[in-house]
């Protein structure tokens, strides 16, 4: 009705002194993709306790601690003896349990928590569609496990460059190194975020939700242990294929062969299955967004 | 323009369970209230007016716009208010009300005013920088209709805002629906189980029950023009209302009451001189208004 509305503000007289009436909104009113951007971005925000309580950062920062601690000790180790310690995906690798520790706190605290406090009817009456009030959340946790890891990966690749013998040369060649550490860190943010966003969104209770995420990531590990001794080739091979982080690591071996295991093939063989450990990967993020839009599609109707 | 209007509008949950039932109904922008009692399908009613759940049969258009084809049209010019609780406890008011600002579409810098504005015209002033877990009832029921104001809707709707309220507040909040639904130029819909406290508000009145519509009217059409006077006295009931008979009073009995219509003033001093002349000791004697709930009980008794 904006003939009737603009006939109401009109009859109302203006510049009365001490006029506090109330004043219709005349502005700009932005689409989806800029409230999309807000909710994307206050969910990042949100994962690294900014803009929340002191003990909402404890946890998030102190991940990100270690893991920063961790990067300066490697780039710091390599500067005096010459040599890198741990490539950049293998440093992701070594980080997968903080990785997991950073998801348990983080997505329940996104997720978990509009859930229990009833929020969710203040979203949707909104025009906000349900599926990016998902996305958008999912999305940052995505870049917030990216940022962790990509950082300190960052930083040990700003100690390489700095302290290289061979200048510009050397520089570039660790910066091809870095490129595939951080895609392959990417890879990590993108399955743990799916797979641990889902988990959260299914409980409004955040200590239930944590458990949960824990308990999807740590009791599949013995799983794979299993099936990794079992006299079949094959199965040992495919073990990986029963927990997200053997996952994960056998998508790196296959498509960064030697930049993760270095020569040495390691305790995990994946043999000739390299690419069914990659369409497991995207089986896995696929369904798992699928099932956390179908979730959303029902929640507080 | 119409605000809002249904054609034969039916919702059942799961084949069974029927919510609405052939509702037709379309009022014009100001004040509605919607009554029922639990469950007469309010609730129901205003999720699919915000194109939050689909309707199993009939029209409805809100705003001119269809919430069943462009949902996201109609909930960008409605505000919500729901029953139940939904303010994070850790979040402060302004903080809040900002983000749900963003969401529903502002730019920061006007989200943020608009919060404050919308904040101050709820009367929340200083206590919007604490976090709302420590908030009273009557406070969170303020931030919950400042979230629905934030974004300057053309109509809200108001699930039970007086819910859970004590008397006082009810009345600030009813005062406070008042004033947007007069002087903020919203239409506000809203919804209640107390016909009591909407009719002393509301412009228009739709009253639901068992998911059927009993009636949609102004509600100066449903209340009579004429006001009552309702007198009680200890003793001597009947010598009052032959008294009062012979006065030419169109005198009415309610059990212990005696109802008179008020004609004027003078009404007054007729039944105080004749209680005085009888020297009957009278309990009390004031002013009714025809309640829409007696109108509603007449039409009950008339239908069954």
């Amino acid at each position: 009705m904006p003939e009737s509305s603009t006939a109401a503000v009109r009859s109302t007289p203006t510049g009365v002194i001490h006029d506090i009436g109330y004043q219709r909104y005349e502005g700009p009113r932005l689409g989806r993709r800029h409230v999309f951007g807000a909710l994307y971005l206050h969910g990042l925000r949100t994962a690294f306790g900014f803009g929340r309580s002191a003990k909402a950062k404890i946890f998030p920062w102190l991940v990100v601690g270690i893991v920063t601690l961790v990067a300066v000790a490697l780039a710091a180790v390599r500067s005096q003896i010459g040599e890198p310690v741990a490539t950049y995906a293998q440093f992701a690798d070594a980080m997968s349990w903080l990785v997991i520790f950073f998801v348990a706190v983080v997505a329940p605290e996104l997720v978990s928590r509009d859930l229990r406090s009833g929020v969710l009817p203040l979203y949707f009456s909104r025009p906000l569609p349900r599926s990016d009030y998902a996305l958008a959340k999912l999305l940052a946790l995505v870049t917030a496990l990216w940022l962790l890891l990509g950082g300190p990966q960052l930083l040990m690749f700003l100690g390489a460059a700095f302290t290289t013998k061979q200048g510009m040369r050397g520089v570039w060649n660790e910066l091809l190194d870095l490129l595939p550490g951080l895609l392959y860190a990417g890879l990590w943010a993108v399955v743990f975020a799916s797979v641990g966003m889902l988990v959260a969104s299914l409980t409004g209770k955040r200590a239930f939700a944590a458990g949960g995420v824990v308990a999807v990531f740590l009791m599949t590990t013995p799983i794979v242990g299993v099936l990794s001794i079992l006299p079949s080739r094959a199965a040992n091979e495919l073990a990986g294929l029963a927990s997200p982080s053997t996952l994960v690591q056998g998508v790196g071996i296959w498509s960064l062969g030697d930049l993760l295991v270095e020569g040495d093939p390691g305790e995990m063989m994946i043999g000739g299955f390299g690419p069914v450990y990659a369409l497991a990967a995207v089986l896995l993020v696929a369904g798992a967004t699928a099932l956390l839009l179908a979730r959303y599609r029902k929640v507080a109707s | 323009m119409t605000l809002i209007a249904t054609q034969s509008l039916t919702k059942t949950y799961g084949g069974r369970v029927t919510a609405l039932t052939d509702l037709t109904v379309g009022v014009e922008p100001g004040i509605i209230g919607l009554v029922g009692a639990n469950g007469a399908g309010k609730s129901t009613l205003i999720k699919i007016l915000l194109g939050l759940i689909a309707p199993t049969s009939g029209q409805v258009s809100v705003l001119g716009i269809d919430p069943t084809v462009d949902s996201a049209a109609v909930r960008a010019r409605v505000g919500y208010m729901p029953e139940h609780d939904c303010l994070p406890p850790d979040l402060s008011a302004a903080e809040l009300v900002t983000h749900l600002g963003r969401m529903s579409g502002l730019p920061r810098t006007a989200a943020r005013e608009r919060a404050s504005e919308a904040l101050r015209h709820v009367g929340l002033y200083e206590e919007r920088y604490r976090p709302v877990g420590g908030y009273s009832t009557g406070m969170k029921q303020r931030v919950k209709l400042a979230q629905a104001l934030v974004h300057d809707p053309d109509l809200l709707l108001l699930d039970e805002p007086t819910n859970g309220l004590d008397p006082a507040g009810r009345d600030a909040m009813l005062a406070l629906v008042h004033r947007i639904g007069t002087e903020f130029g919203i239409s506000v819909l809203v919804c209640s189980h107390l016909l009591g406290e909407v009719e002393r508000i509301c412009d228009t009145l739709i009253a639901i029950d068992g998911g059927r519509l009993l009636r949609a009217d102004h509600i100066s059409a449903m209340t009579s023009a004429t006001d009552v006077l309702a007198v009680e006295v200890s003793e001597g009931t009947e010598e009052l209302a032959a008294r009062l008979a012979a006065l030419d009073l169109p005198v009415a009995r309610d059990g212990r009451l005696l109802l008179v219509p008020l004609a004027d003033d003078t009404t007054y001093d007729l039944i105080l001189g004749a209680v005085a002349e009888l020297d009957l000791p009278l309990h009390r004697l004031d002013q009714r208004r025809h309640r829409v709930a007696e109108l509603f009980a007449t039409r009950e008794l008339t239908h069954a």
